[in-house]
Parts: structure tokens; sequence; C-alpha cells
């Protein structure tokens, strides 16, 4: 029981706590792309964390903000939105392997909340769900910009789902299994038979279609600010607002960790088998401290190449120090034990486990990388017009999808 | 006239849009990198620590000029006030005890809310008495009331290393 409860808490701490370091990294990302300094006033004691205590405050700021209700909404239907929203952004985590399961005493042990034998369908279906979250937020506003907003997000998300599930077919033919995890089992440790080499098109199609889904830039038309004032969440405010936010973002990275885990081998760790990391799991350990030593180290020194002494005048000169010389010397000690020590010795176990943390932290880097790829993509392209979203989704994406079944089709057949 | 706009032809590899997508991550990658590794150059001012030379032609909050035996220069001829666009002085005038003056204004008001910063009572002044050379930009008060300067702080209001006396011949 504790065990279930646990492989629920663990992922969905992770994803809630991964949104405001999300925001925070879209802030300043987006910041350094077009040549700005991006967030770094808000304080605290002086510490200002290069921006992310912006996400800290912006917290604060709407849980306590005044709820504003106003008198002409349908009141179940806006209330019941964000709720919506979130929910479903944040149930479909359940069926995401975030590493190759163990055996503990003989007994299988999945790194996954629930391990549903048609995982995949589980996801799609929980997603698709969200667009009612936007549709009554936008429906019971009573409030035109929000109205158009739900009615593009709903023509908007049929549209791409389509391609969506089309792209999706051809991958699932491939490695021939709805589980998630047989799926990532199939795609093997080499990244050369991952799916995006495979099966290019079906990534191709299937990253536009997740783009559209999340309602991220190039194709969050029901936001639009320019036309819509905010689109769907127009009416809303404070923590409500905050929720269509949060789910936003959770959308983002669930998305990713749908690309990463179709497309680019899920928690495989490139070059290198289950198998192959359980053998080697004292060689791995001890290879892994020493990079992290090196790593922390390099951090630690890029972070001192910024420091100019009476660069602001203020504790702000020193920031850099209070974070850069601790880095330096963990790493440095990190690296000193781990050479001092050698090779570490593991029981079976232990070494499971060990190729477990690998692993993990395998498949978080590639989800961290999708996330900083959707901000990426939302910094550098300009937004769809409405007719060349649907010309996108219908004549292009459509018939792409079909083609590329078929063809997948008949190589499977040929072989 | 009817004028005809010629689109520009776009050749296939552009007409599929992924490398020209790549294209554009690779501009807002470089921009991304150049920034990160030089923070000093990008172009945007920390701005209340770092401030950029004002310009010498700026015109900024108002200060009254002094005679060189202490006195304020303002003989209360109105014409400021008169000019001013934005009806914001106002000035009180009275007789004064020297006889080459016979006016000096008893009070010298200006709502710095209604100034548009326009450099016309400078411009109308026919003795020096007003100058809009002080630097300061940014008034920040928590009253209104705090924003309407009266002549006590006007006299007063030389920053550092500007001379309070003009040497005009009125
Ligand atoms: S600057 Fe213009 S608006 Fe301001 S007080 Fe002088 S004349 Fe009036
Ligand atoms: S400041 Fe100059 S223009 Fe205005 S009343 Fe005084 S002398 Fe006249």
């Amino acid at each position: 029981m504790l065990i279930i409860i646990l492989k629920i808490l663990i992922p969905f701490l992770i994803i809630f706590n991964m949104i405001p370091f999300l925001i925070w990294l879209e802030r300043k990302g987006s910041a350094y792309i077009q040549d700005r300094h991006g967030p770094n006033r808000a304080a605290f004691f002086g510490i200002r964390l290069g921006g992310m205590l912006h996400s800290l405050a912006d917290v604060l700021k709407l849980i306590t903000k005044e709820d504003i209700i106003p008198l002409h909404v349908h009141k179940p239907f806006y209330l019941l939105a964000p709720f919506l929203a979130l929910t479903v952004a944040c149930v479909t985590y359940a069926v995401v392997p975030f590493a190759h399961p163990i055996e503990i005493n003989g007994e299988p042990f999945t790194f996954q909340a629930a391990d549903l034998n048609v995982g995949i369908l589980y996801i799609l279906a929980m997603a698709s769900l969200g667009v009612y979250g936007v549709m009554l937020a936008g429906w019971s506003s009573n409030n035109k910009y929000s109205l158009l907003g739900g009615v593009r997000s709903s023509a908007q998300m049929l549209s791409y789902e389509i391609a969506m599930g089309l792209s999706l077919i051809s991958v699932l033919m491939v490695g021939g299994s709805l589980e998630l995890n047989n799926l990532v089992i199939s795609q093997g440790a080499t990244p050369w038979s991952w799916n995006f080499l495979t099966q290019p098109v079906a990534f191709f199609l299937f990253t536009t279609a997740a783009f559209a889904e999340t309602n991220r830039n190039p194709f969050d038309l029901p936001e639009g600010e320019s036309e819509l004032v905010a689109g769907y969440h127009t009416e809303y405010s404070s923590m409500k607002f905050a929720m269509f936010f949060m789910a936003e973002y959770a959308h983002v990275i669930m998305a990713s960790a749908l690309i990463a885990l179709l497309f680019f081998g899920g928690w495989q760790v490139p070059l290198m088998s289950t198998d192959f990391l359980r053998e080697q799991a004292g060689l791995g350990l001890y290879i892994l401290l020493l990079a992290h030593g090196i790593l922390f180290m390099v951090a630690g020194i890029f972070l001192l190449t910024w420091f100019k002494k009476g660069k602001y005048g203020d504790l702000r000169d020193y920031e850099v120090l209070v974070w850069g010389i601790p880095l330096v010397l963990a790493g440095l000690g990190l690296s000193l034990y781990t050479l001092l020590h050698g090779s570490f010795d593991l029981t079976p176990l232990g070494s499971q486990i060990f190729a477990a943390v690998v692993q993990f932290m395998t498949f978080m880097a590639k989800i961290l990388f999708f996330c900083w790829f959707f901000i990426w993509i939302r910094w550098t392209l300009p937004r769809f017009r409405y007719d060349q979203l649907m010309g996108l989704g219908w004549k292009v994406m459509l018939p792409l999808g079909l083609m590329n079944l078929a063809v997948t089709g008949i190589i499977l057949l040929m072989r | 006239m009817i004028i005809t706009l010629k689109k520009k032809k776009l050749t296939f590899l552009q007409k599929i849009y992924i490398f020209e997508v790549v294209r554009g991550l690779m501009i807002t990658m470089g921009h991304l990198i150049r920034n990160l590794t030089h923070p000093s150059r990008m172009m945007t001012v920390n701005f209340p620590e770092e401030t950029k030379p004002i310009p010498k032609t700026h015109r900024s909050e108002h200060r009254l000029m002094l005679r060189p035996d202490g006195s304020i220069r303002c003989t209360a001829c109105m014409l400021c006030q008169t000019v001013c666009p934005a009806y914001c002085i106002h000035i009180e005038a009275a007789e004064g005890a020297i006889p080459e003056k016979e006016k000096y204004p008893k009070a010298f008001t200006i709502d710095l809310l209604r100034c548009v910063y326009c450099g016309y009572c400078v411009e109308a002044c026919p003795c020096d008495a007003i100058r809009m050379d002080t630097g300061k930009l940014v008034d920040a008060c928590y009253k209104r009331e705090d924003f309407i300067k009266d002549i006590d702080y006007l006299k007063a209001n030389h920053p550092k290393g500007l001379n309070p006396i003009s040497e005009a011949i009125y």
C-alpha cells in the first residue's frame, strides 16, 4: 500500500516541482533569446537565485490574491473548468515508466504508478479530455473572447488529434505493443534504433501535433492575446488562472515525456543496455560520481567567471560566489573521494537500483531537453493564422500521416 | 491606384518549413549562448543601478536660480505661467524691498503631475530664473500632494556640481 502511494506521489511531486522551474526557464530563456536580462528583482535577504525567486513570489501572489468571480458567468461550469484542466493534465503521468522494471526477492517491481497494458491509449484519452477544461472555461465565461478561444481550442484539438493518432499508429506497428514499457524496450539501447530515426515522419507529425495539443506557440490560438485578450481564461483570476497556467506546463511536461518515450528511447541510456548497466554497476557508480564532481566544478567555475566586483554595487555581486565556490568545493571533494575510494562493490539488488537510478536520470534529462525545446520553439516561431493552422492540420499532416502509415505497413510486410 | 504586392516565391526547401524552423532555432540559440557567455554585452541596462549618461540638452525637474547675493532671480513677471501649456505653474507676486527689483514671487508652485516637461517656461523666462537641468527624471512619492513642488523646494533644487547662481544681466 505504502509503495503504491509512494509510486503515485513521487512522480507527481517531481512533475509539480518542475512547473516553477519551467516557468523560470521560460522567462530566463526567453529573455536571453531576446537579448534581455529577464527577471532578477525578487530577492530574499539579497539572494536572487538568478530570478528563480520570482516563481515563488508568483505563487504567493496568486494564492493570496482576491478571487473574482464575474456576475455574468455560468457558475458551476466556471468553477469546474480549471479543476478539470489541471486534474486531467496531472493524471496522465500515471502510466509513464521511469526506469526498467527490477526484481526484488523474485517479485517484479515497476517504476510506474499503474502498469496498464494499454498505457498509450490511456494517455491519449486523458490528454484529449483536456479540451473540456478549455471549452468549459470559454463557454461558461459568457464572454465572446473566451467563447472564441474555447471554440478555437476544440477545433484545433480535434484536427490535430487525428494526425497525432495516425503518427502514433505507425509507431505502435513498429513497436508491436500498447504498453509504454514494452515500447521503450523494443527501441533498444542504441540511439540509431530509436524511433525518431526509424519513423522520422511520425516523429515530426507527433511533435507538431503535441505542440497543438498543449496549446503552445506556434499553435496558441486559444489564448491568442493579440486577438482574444487572453482567450479562454480571460475571466479567470488568482488561483484559478494559476491552475490553467499550471495545467499548460503539466501538459508540456507530459508531451515531452511522451516524445521521449515514443521516439527517443524513454529511459534507455544511450549505448548502455540494462544488462550492461547492471553488470558494470560498481564501475558505473565510480564514473557517475566522478562525472558529477567534474560537472559541479565546471558549473561552479562558469559561475565564477560571471563575478565582477562592483558590477551592481550591492549584495548581488557576491551571489555568484555564494553559489560558485561551494559548487567547486563540492565537485572537488566528490571527485577526490571517488578517486581515492576506487571502484565500488554492489550487491545484485544494489546494482539493479543503480541501473534504475541512471535510467531515471537519463529519462529526466530527456524530458527536460524537450521541455526546453517547447520553450525554445515558442520564442522562435510566430503564431499561425487560423486558416493556416487548419490548412496544415487537414491538408498536410493528415495525408502525410496516412502515407506514413501505408509505407510503414508495406515495409513491415516485406520484412 | 491599385498596387499589387508580389509575393516572394518560396523554394521547395522553404516550403516544407522544417529546415527554416531549424534555421530560426539556430538563430535564437546563437543569441542565447552569446548572452549566457557574455552577459555584460547585453544591450539592456540594469536601470536603477546602472544609468546611461543623459544628453546635455535634456529637460528634467525644474530649479529656480539665484542672484550672486543669494536672492531669487525670478521677478514674478508671469511669462512662464502664461506660456505653460499645462497650466501647472502658480505664481503669487509680492512687492520687493530693493528698488531695482520691485517684484518677487511669494509663492511659486509647479504641479509636476500636470507638467509635460515641454521646457516652454525656460524659453519664456527673460531673466534665466528657471532652468530644467537638474537631471532628476524619476520622481516617486507616496501622495499626490508631494508632487506639487513649492518655492522652497525649487529654490534649493540644485544638484551637486551645478552652480545655483546665474550671472545674467537682469
Ligand atoms: S515644462 Fe512646460 S508644462 Fe512644465 S512647467 Fe514648464 S511650461 Fe509648464
Ligand atoms: S520664472 Fe522667469 S518667466 Fe517665470 S515669473 Fe519668474 S522671471 Fe518670469
